[in-house]
């Protein structure tokens, strides 16, 4: 993505094309670990949904089905707030891929 | 109507302001500029503006409803003064950045410790990188003046940047002279009707305002920043231009008084330049060919036309009113003798703070630096570069 001059951007920092950030796919960040669902011990609580600070949590309905890995960072929340003794959310390993970048 | 009225520098700001009549005040009172607060206040009360008034809990507050109204779409003004401006230090600079028109009335005061009420300018001078554009006003029809002509420059499409005008705390804001009120539709229409940029409350176009940035923007976004401060050079000659030629009294980006012939200068900023003239009316009677140069834009700096001013003189001293610690001279000082670089053929120059905590600056102090210049263009040496006036030493 070609970065403006100064000359181009908008006066005080203004962003005109709200909602841009969707093009900063955020699944490059994550490194070594990443969320994998066990949809029978889903209680469907939507507390992942909830805490997902990156909206990576994927709903079909009201129902959790699994995650945008184009924007999940593997940061984990999603795991710890999940309620159930047998959790429904789990970390697993992932082989670290240098970043690839954006792909728009 | 246009009148005479006798006003105090405070009152000339509010009376500016009742007849701008702009959407949003946000305001909290601070010795010596409450008067100010207090009278638009009085305005409301009375039906004679039609703004909104807020009354913040802190001036960290009043900057930050002032930056949500001007974001908003709405002209808006506030006035504070010394530890005030200090806790709205942080909204200042966002205020620049996000390119708000925000109009300020500061009645310059010192900053503790040890607490002090009185005039000197180290309030707006901490602020002096905030990225306002700052105008010092020496009485108070230019208060008034400066004033009006404030919400122009802030507002031209090509600079959209907050300004401040600074009064003396006291020595102005306190003093009762009868200035000029213009009329209030010639002063409504000298100002004109407010046109914000991108207002929030548009909601028909949806924009983010105030995003992060980080390493690949925050570069790009201070540089557009700076060039509204830059394009302001020439909105502020063309607005104290058309000032004068609609009310009659014409703002340069300083006076010069009696330097024509002059072989030496005083550079003094605000209140204090009224007492110099009469020191330098007197000098001139003792013979020695003196001028004052009186700065009255200090953001952005008229460093050009203050160099070309000055190039032929023989010694200049630089009065400043605020100190900064460490450095080479206080800040007005830095400025004019940077201006003064390129000439291969420069005049001396000294350094002189005085009126600090709101220590009276007279006549026979004017004349003391008068007959130390006379010395320097006479021996060409300088004793004491940076020096202070009516200091118990």
């Amino acid at each position: 993505m070609k970065k403006e001059s100064w000359k181009e951007l908008a006066i005080g920092t203004l962003n005109l094309n709200p909602g841009n950030s969707v093009a900063n796919l955020t699944g490059t960040w994550r490194s070594g670990k990443k969320p994998q669902f066990i949809e029978e011990n889903c209680i469907q609580c939507l507390f992942c949904w909830l805490y997902c600070p990156h909206f990576a949590i994927r709903l079909e309905g009201e129902k959790v089905v699994g995650f945008n890995y184009d924007y999940c960072t593997g940061c984990g929340i999603c795991s710890v707030e999940c309620p159930p003794k047998e959790k429904a959310i789990v970390m697993v390993k992932e082989e670290i891929k240098l970043a690839e970048g954006r792909k728009k | 109507m246009r009148t005479l009225k006798p006003l105090n520098g405070n009152q000339s700001i509010a009376e500016a302001t009742r007849q701008i009549d702009p959407d949003v005040i946000a305001a909290y009172p601070i010795t010596p500029s409450t008067a100010i607060v207090e009278s638009i206040a009085q305005f409301k009360a009375d039906g004679l503006i039609s703004g909104e008034f807020v009354c913040p809990e802190s001036e960290h507050s009043a900057m930050s409803v002032c930056i949500g109204a001007a974001a908003a779409g709405g002209r808006v003004m506030t006035a504070t003064a010394s530890q005030g401006l200090a806790l709205m230090w942080e909204m200042l600079y966002i205020a620049a950045g996000l390119r708000l028109p925000i109009v300020a009335g500061i009645a310059n005061r010192a900053l503790s410790a040890p607490i002090n009420i009185h005039g000197d300018h180290s309030d707006t001078m901490g602020a002096r990188d905030s990225g306002w554009i700052q105008i010092y006003s020496e009485n108070c029809q230019e208060a008034y003046d400066n004033f009006i002509q404030a919400f122009r420059i802030a507002e031209h499409m090509d600079v959209r940047t907050p300004v401040l005008v600074g009064l003396d705390g006291f020595i102005v804001s306190h003093s009762v002279e009868v200035i000029q009120v213009e009329d209030d539709d010639a002063v409504k229409s000298f100002c004109g009707e407010y046109k914000p940029v991108y207002p929030l409350l548009d909601t028909s176009r949806r924009i983010t305002v105030g995003p992060i940035d980080f390493t690949d923007y925050y570069f790009e976004h201070k540089r557009s920043q700076i060039e509204g401060i830059e394009n302001s050079y020439k909105v502020i000659e063309e607005i104290g231009k058309e000032f004068g030629r609609t009310f009659g009294r014409e703002y340069g980006f300083f006076e010069e008084y009696r330097t024509q012939d002059a072989e030496v200068c005083i550079v003094v900023m605000s209140s204090a330049a009224g007492t110099c003239k009469d020191a330098v009316d007197e000098l001139r009677n003792e013979g020695l060919k003196v001028g004052l140069l009186k700065p009255r834009v200090f953001r952005p700096f008229p460093n050009e036309k203050i160099g070309e001013a000055l190039k032929k003189m023989k010694a200049i001293a630089v009065l400043d009113r605020s100190s900064s610690p460490g450095a080479f001279g206080a800040p007005l000082f830095g400025e004019i003798r940077s201006a003064l670089y390129d000439y291969e053929k420069r005049p001396k120059i000294v350094n002189y703070v005085y009126g600090l905590g709101g220590r009276d600056i007279k006549v026979e102090h004017f004349k003391e630096v008068g007959a130390k210049l006379a010395k320097i263009a006479e021996t060409g040496k300088i004793e004491e570069m940076c020096g202070y006036l009516n200091l118990r030493e």
